[in-house]
């Protein structure tokens, strides 16, 4: 079936084939060669052309991509590349920025820090000192006066002891007098006296 | 035309359009010629036009572009290192005009470029042209060392050098019937199936309904041979990236 629906197609082409050719015997015989049954594909017949025709397309073709599309597909490829290894470094140069303020900024912090301390220790270490020398001055003041009431006191006991003395010497006459009825002389009672009160 | 479409083969013949004839050989512009033409026409349009803009943040289709430029770069910096990099033009060329080829091919009623073995035997025979020809050109006769294996017991190295030399000069060949084979298979499959769609649905309401199972499997099919077109595309230019560096280094 195959068969006979292939002859009977390929003498439409054959046909036309012979038509186009002219009377060239060459191609008379070439073209309907399929007549004899052979696959188109090894036809002999059709190598020259399309040898020659192959040739010029993928000549063309080849010299195209060669000189104009592979150029601009490298260059729009490379230009992205070099864009994107630009953005990298400047990631990284803006990080390495970042980074370094960070790092100021913490440094300054520190040295704040320590001068703070430092400012405090000093304002405590002066007010101690001043809280001392007025504590000095203060407790100066307050043994001066101990001192100055003390001898105060020293001598208002003295006076006193002396005026007890004196009394003890009338109370001695007086009680003398009363139970005795004489009179002590004053030189014996002033010396009962003493060595009663030591 | 109606009637073939049940023939599979019809896709693959080559009609004339402009006949050309030098010295006895038919150089005709043929719908292969065409389609050749229309590959990169519509590569060299789709890279120009989605790269215009030149973003720093790509569109969709600028990515596309980019994607297929890194794809293969990184696939021939890893087969032949960053020396192999001067032959980014050729493979980055390779890649892209057979994927489109293969691309365009499955647009129905589209002629396949890659289906064709001269085709596929023109793009492996520059691909081990080059190798040759750069190879010979950097080592001069040092680029032989390729055919001697380091570590080669001396008796057994007659041997090993056959061998290497039958798998050197299959290369060509294995390049271009993989990508030729392929193309051809599926694209007949697919006519196929789609052909037994044609074919049931002129028997009437069972037909029709009959025709539902090769409908699906088309649709399968046709997901199957885009990638299909992309895997050969990239097997191509995979293995042009490990020839290219044999050339570069031709010790092993």
């Amino acid at each position: 079936m195959f068969v006979t629906s292939a002859f009977a197609e390929e003498s439409a082409p054959a046909a036309e084939g012979t038509a186009g050719a002219g009377a060239e015997t060459h191609a008379g015989t070439a073209v309907p060669g399929e007549a004899h049954g052979t696959f188109p594909p090894f036809d002999p017949a059709t190598f020259p052309s399309q040898l020659l025709w192959l040739a010029i397309t993928f000549g063309l073709f080849y010299l195209f991509l060669k000189r104009v599309v592979m150029p601009r597909l490298g260059g729009i490829i490379d230009v992205r590349n070099d864009r994107i290894t630009q953005d990298l470094d400047h990631a990284a140069k803006l990080k390495g920025e970042a980074d370094a303020a960070v790092a100021a900024y913490e440094q300054e912090l520190a040295e704040a820090k320590t001068k703070a301390n430092a400012i405090g220790q000093q304002a405590n270490d002066a007010a101690k000192a001043e809280a001392e020398t007025a504590r000095k001055k203060v407790e100066a003041a307050l043994d001066k006066k101990l001192g100055e009431a003390e001898a105060s006191i020293a001598s208002i006991k003295a006076n006193a002891m002396k005026e007890v003395g004196s009394i003890a010497e009338d109370t001695a006459s007086a009680i003398v007098e009363a139970l005795v009825g004489g009179k002590a002389s004053k030189a014996e009672i002033a010396a009962a006296v003493k060595s009663v009160a030591r | 035309m109606a009637a073939d479409k049940v023939d599979p083969i019809h896709q693959f013949h080559i009609v004339k359009l402009i006949p050309i004839n030098i010295g006895g050989y038919d150089l005709s512009f043929t719908n292969s010629a065409l389609f050749m033409v229309a590959t990169v026409a519509v590569a060299s349009a789709f890279l120009y036009l989605t790269t215009s803009s030149r973003s720093l943040v790509p569109g969709r289709l600028q990515s596309v572009s980019e994607m297929a430029y890194e794809f293969v770069s990184n696939m021939l910096r890893d087969a032949a290192g960053t020396q192999g990099l001067k032959f980014f033009p050729f493979v980055f060329s390779l890649f892209m005009f057979v994927l489109v080829a293969n691309l365009l091919g499955l647009f129905p009623y589209f002629f396949t470029v890659t289906s064709h073995i001269i085709v596929t035997f023109g793009l492996a025979a520059l691909v081990i042209g080059t190798v040759v020809v750069y190879g010979f050109m950097k080592h001069g006769l040092g680029f032989l060392k390729l055919f001697v294996p380091h570590g080669v017991p001396v008796f057994l190295l007659p041997l090993v050098v056959l061998i290497e030399v039958i798998s050197f000069v299959s290369r060509p060949v294995s390049l271009s019937v993989r990508l030729f084979a392929n193309m051809l298979a599926g694209h007949i499959t697919l006519k196929v199936f789609s052909g037994f769609v044609v074919s049931l649905s002129a028997l009437g309401a069972v037909g029709v309904a009959g025709s539902v199972l090769p409908l699906a499997m088309a649709v399968a099919l046709t997901a199957l041979e885009l990638l299909v077109a992309f895997l050969q595309a990239y097997v191509f230019a995979v293995l042009t990236c490990m020839y290219l560096n044999d050339a570069l280094h031709p010790g092993h």
